[in-house]
C-alpha cells in the first residue's frame, strides 16, 4: 500500500487480493468466453429442433438443418478447437480433408442422380 | 525409448509430434464418417416414395426428438467442461483440472446412459433393430459407430483423470499437451454428433 513505507499499511483479506490477481482474472475471461460459447451452442440446438417444427418442403428443411448444423460445427472447431489461431499445416490437411469430404459426397450422388426416375427394382 | 517432439515443436511442422498425429487422425475420421453419410443420403434418396412398404419413414416419428436434443446438450456441455479442464491446466490449477474431467467423464456416461436405455433397448423391444428397414440399418450404424467413439473417449480420458494423472508432477507440460489432444478428439465426437442429430432425427 501508498502508506507502507511509515509503517501504515493495511492489510488486505485474502479473496481481495485473489480477485485483482491478473492471472486469475485471465483464467475466468477465457472459461466465461467457453462458457459462453457453449451457450450459444445450445441456443443454436433449439433453433434446430424449433425450425424443423415447420411444415417446409424437404429441400428448404435440409438447406435449414444444415445451415445451422455447419455454423455450430464451426464454432466447436474455431473456438474449442482452437482452428482460428492454429498452425497453417493443420489448415492445410484440413482443406485437402475438406476437397476429399465433398468428393466423396457428391461423386458417387451424382452417379445415382442419373439413375432417379429409371425402372428400379422395387 | 523417449517419444520425441511431445513438449517442443517439430522445427519442419511446426507442430508437436502428438498434435499432428491426432489432427491426421481426425481427417481420416472425417472421411470414415463421411462414408456413412453418403450412404445415408443414396440409401434415402433411392428410396421409392410413400406408400410403397419400402418407403422412408419419417425419421421424427421414429426416434424421440426431445431425448436426441437432450443428447446433444449432454455432449456440448461435455466439450465446454473439457475445454476448462486443459484451461485449468495452463493455469497450473490441478484441483479444478480434475473436477472439470470428472464432469466431461460423467457427461459421456450420461449420454451413453439415455443413448442405451431410452433409445436403444426401448426401440429393440417395439422389434424396430437394424434388419428392419434402411433407416434403422443406418441409425444403429451411425450412432453405433459414434457411441463408439464416445467409449473409446471415457476409456482415454477416465485414464486422465486416474492413473494418467501423476504425470503432472513429473512433467506437467507434457501433460498439458495430452490433455490437449484428448479434447481435441473430444470435440470431433461432439462435432460429428452436432451433424447426425438433424440427419437421423429431424430431417
Amino acid at each position: 500500500m501508498a502508506f507502507c513505507g511509515l509503517g501504515l499499511d493495511i492489510s488486505v483479506s485474502n479473496p481481495l487480493l485473489v480477485m485483482s490477481d491478473p492471472h486469475n482474472n485471465l483464467a475466468s475471461n477465457k472459461n466465461l468466453h467457453y462458457v459462453l460459447i457453449g451457450a450459444l451452442l445450445l441456443v443454436l440446438t433449439v433453433v434446430t429442433v424449433w425450425t424443423s417444427t415447420f411444415s417446409f418442403s424437404i429441400g428448404v428443411s435440409v438447406g435449414i438443418a444444415l445451415i445451422i448444423a455447419t455454423v455450430k460445427g464451426s464454432l466447436v472447431a474455431s473456438y474449442f478447437m482452437h482452428l482460428i489461431t492454429e498452425n497453417k499445416l493443420i489448415l492445410i490437411i484440413l482443406f485437402f480433408t475438406v476437397i476429399f469430404f465433398i468428393a466423396l459426397i457428391f461423386l458417387p450422388l451424382s452417379d445415382t442422380m442419373n439413375t432417379v426416375g429409371s425402372p428400379n427394382v422395387y | 525409448m523417449e517419444i520425441p517432439f511431445t513438449i517442443n515443436e517439430r522445427p519442419d511442422t511446426g507442430l508437436t509430434n502428438p498434435k499432428f498425429g491426432i489432427w491426421l487422425f481426425l481427417a481420416s475420421e472425417v472421411m470414415l464418417f463421411g462414408s456413412l453419410f453418403t450412404s445415408y443420403i443414396i440409401l434415402r434418396i433411392g428410396s421409392p416414395v410413400p406408400p410403397h412398404i419400402l418407403a422412408w419413414p419419417i425419421q421424427s416419428q421414429e426416434l424421440n426428438v426431445l431425448i436426441g436434443a437432450i443428447n446433444t446438450a449432454i455432449l456440448i456441455a461435455s466439450s465446454v467442461t473439457m475445454i476448462l479442464s486443459w484451461v485449468a491446466l495452463k493455469e497450473k490449477q490441478f484441483k479444478k483440472f480434475k473436477l472439470y474431467m470428472g464432469l466431461t467423464i460423467v457427461l459421456a456416461v450420461l449420454f451413453l446412459v439415455v443413448k442405451i436405455w431410452l433409445e436403444y433397448l426401448p426401440k429393440i423391444q417395439h422389434g424396430h433393430v437394424m434388419s428392419t428397414n434402411n433407416f434403422f440399418a443406418m441409425y444403429y450404424l451411425m450412432t453405433g459407430l459414434h457411441a463408439l467413439h464416445i467409449i473409446g473417449g471415457i476409456v482415454v480420458l477416465a485414464y486422465f483423470w486416474g492413473p494418467g494423472a501423476k504425470m503432472w508432477e513429473s512433467n506437467p507440460e507434457q501433460f498439458t499437451n495430452r490433455i490437449e489432444v484428448a479434447g481435441l478428439y473430444w470435440h470431433f465426437v461432439d462435432l460429428v454428433w452436432i451433424f447426425l442429430f438433424p440427419t437421423l432425427y429431424l430431417l
